[in-house]
């Protein structure tokens, strides 16, 4: 709450006040220890996978064994989640993934209008602005000029803007094209040049160097 | 449900606040919040679709006034006292009281709940039911139905009565419109439906872009 309100006569039905997120999360969370539906070894582990383990450098991964393996590329385009697991990764909010390339004529852009819905076992956990309202309500509305204005992406018109709302348990990522004087660079190498915002689909590697990118 | 949280072309939301990286988790109440959500869905309190649900009934003003982790807080207070685990009244309670600054939560070990959350999240836990029998496939034109349940869809509200193409066919995915309410998983054919910029959006949508939106057989019909 940004307004220090009270919300408490907001909600028509919630079973408790609506303020100070922060002690009602307490609260919960004692009594749910004390029933013990709760245990801090439980919520320690599953914090530290998010925190240590998953990230987007497992979409980085995926993304280079594709730019190097021409049969991988394929594979991944044709089943995505069998390939993407054939390098370990799968798991919750990424049961069933699809991968769609950008090429010179096609960009690729990936959200949830509806909540949240993103790859975690690629990419971790979205970020905040990935999941706030001005994302997910223009980017399905005006793609080009969002990209533009929001992310400093500026496509051309003759690139088609392909949005995928990920509206059921169908995972969505981006493969990006491999950036230009990359020949030759090992699979880590090319990993390290893969950002989380290009598979997401709000930055292009396709026709930039090797230099220029981060 | 015809809420907020269905943001697809809503105007006037503000700029995007964009940061290249960011912390997992900001501080220890999203934590506290992550860890939670998935050891009580993992243990079967509730399922995704019915928190889904339980966010999209927090109050408009409300949702769109406060942070991604308060939305989940929301809803796990409204589905624990809504199946029981926590009566209101001892929720309320303890939050006086952690409100006054007098709750710590305790500890509790148990080595095997951490080992089961590891393999939880590893599986995950797939909606998909099998190949089924879909009545439309790739490269049929269909058309969103104007339907406006009270309840969950996942039929966002930008695509109804829009004329689309059949991009994939999914085969059967579990149904959130019956899962969330807890009437079974009810699967249904799932399609992946491409629909033109000019389709969704009239005059007002940009040149060559596309959106594509994963819809169940029951929202589409032929044209």
């Amino acid at each position: 709450m940004t307004d220090g309100q009270e919300h408490d006569h907001d909600d028509r039905d919630h079973p408790v006040p609506t303020d100070d997120p922060e002690a009602r999360a307490r609260a919960l969370q004692s009594l749910l220890v004390e029933k013990e539906k709760l245990s801090t070894d439980a919520v320690d582990e599953v914090v530290s996978i998010y925190e240590e383990e998953v990230g987007p450098m497992n979409g980085a991964e995926v993304v280079a064994r594709a730019w190097s393996d021409p049969d991988y590329r394929e594979w991944l385009l044709e089943d995505g989640t069998a390939a993407i697991d054939d390098l370990g990764y799968t798991g919750v909010q990424g049961v069933d993934i699809e991968v769609k390339e950008n090429s010179p004529g096609t960009h690729n852009v990936i959200v949830c209008t509806l909540c949240s819905c993103y790859p975690w076992p690629v990419l971790g956990l979205p970020p905040t602005w990935y999941k706030s309202p001005p994302y997910r309500s223009k980017i399905v509305k005006r793609p080009r000029r969002t990209l533009r204005e929001e992310f400093d992406l500026d496509l051309s018109e003759d690139v088609g803007i392909d949005v995928w709302d990920s509206s059921s348990e169908i995972r969505y990522m981006v493969l990006p094209q491999r950036p230009e004087g990359t020949e030759g660079m090992s699979e880590s190498e090319l990993a390290d040049l893969v950002t989380r915002d290009s598979m997401i689909g709000v930055e292009r590697l396709g026709g930039r160097r090797a230099g220029e990118l981060a | 449900m015809d809420g907020v949280h269905d943001l697809g072309g809503t105007d006037g939301t503000g700029r995007v606040s964009h940061t290249p990286t960011e912390p997992v988790f900001h501080d220890e109440f999203e934590r506290r919040m992550f860890g939670m959500v998935m050891v009580t869905m993992a243990n079967r309190e509730y399922t995704m679709d019915e928190f889904r649900h339980a966010i999209e009934r927090m109050a408009p003003a409300w949702y769109l006034d406060s942070s991604y982790y308060e939305h989940w807080l929301a809803a796990v207070e409204k589905l624990l006292v809504e199946r029981g685990v926590l009566e209101a009244e001892e929720l309320r309670e303890r939050i006086e009281q952690a409100r006054a600054g007098g709750v710590t939560v305790p500890e509790r070990a148990d080595p095997e709940a951490a080992e089961a959350m590891r393999a939880i999240v590893g599986s995950g836990g797939g909606t998909y039911r099998g190949p089924g029998d879909p009545a439309f496939e790739v490269g049929d034109t269909v058309r969103v139905r104007n339907m406006h349940p009270e309840g969950h869809t996942r039929c966002p509200g930008y695509v109804r009565r829009a004329e689309g193409t059949v991009r994939e066919v999914y085969g059967e995915h579990v149904l959130p419109d019956s899962h969330a309410h807890r009437d079974g998983e009810s699967p249904e054919p799932l399609y992946s439906v491409r629909f033109a910029g000019e389709a969704l959006w009239g005059p007002d949508a940009e040149a060559n872009t596309a959106v594509s939106v994963d819809l169940w057989e029951r929202y589409l019909e032929s044209p």
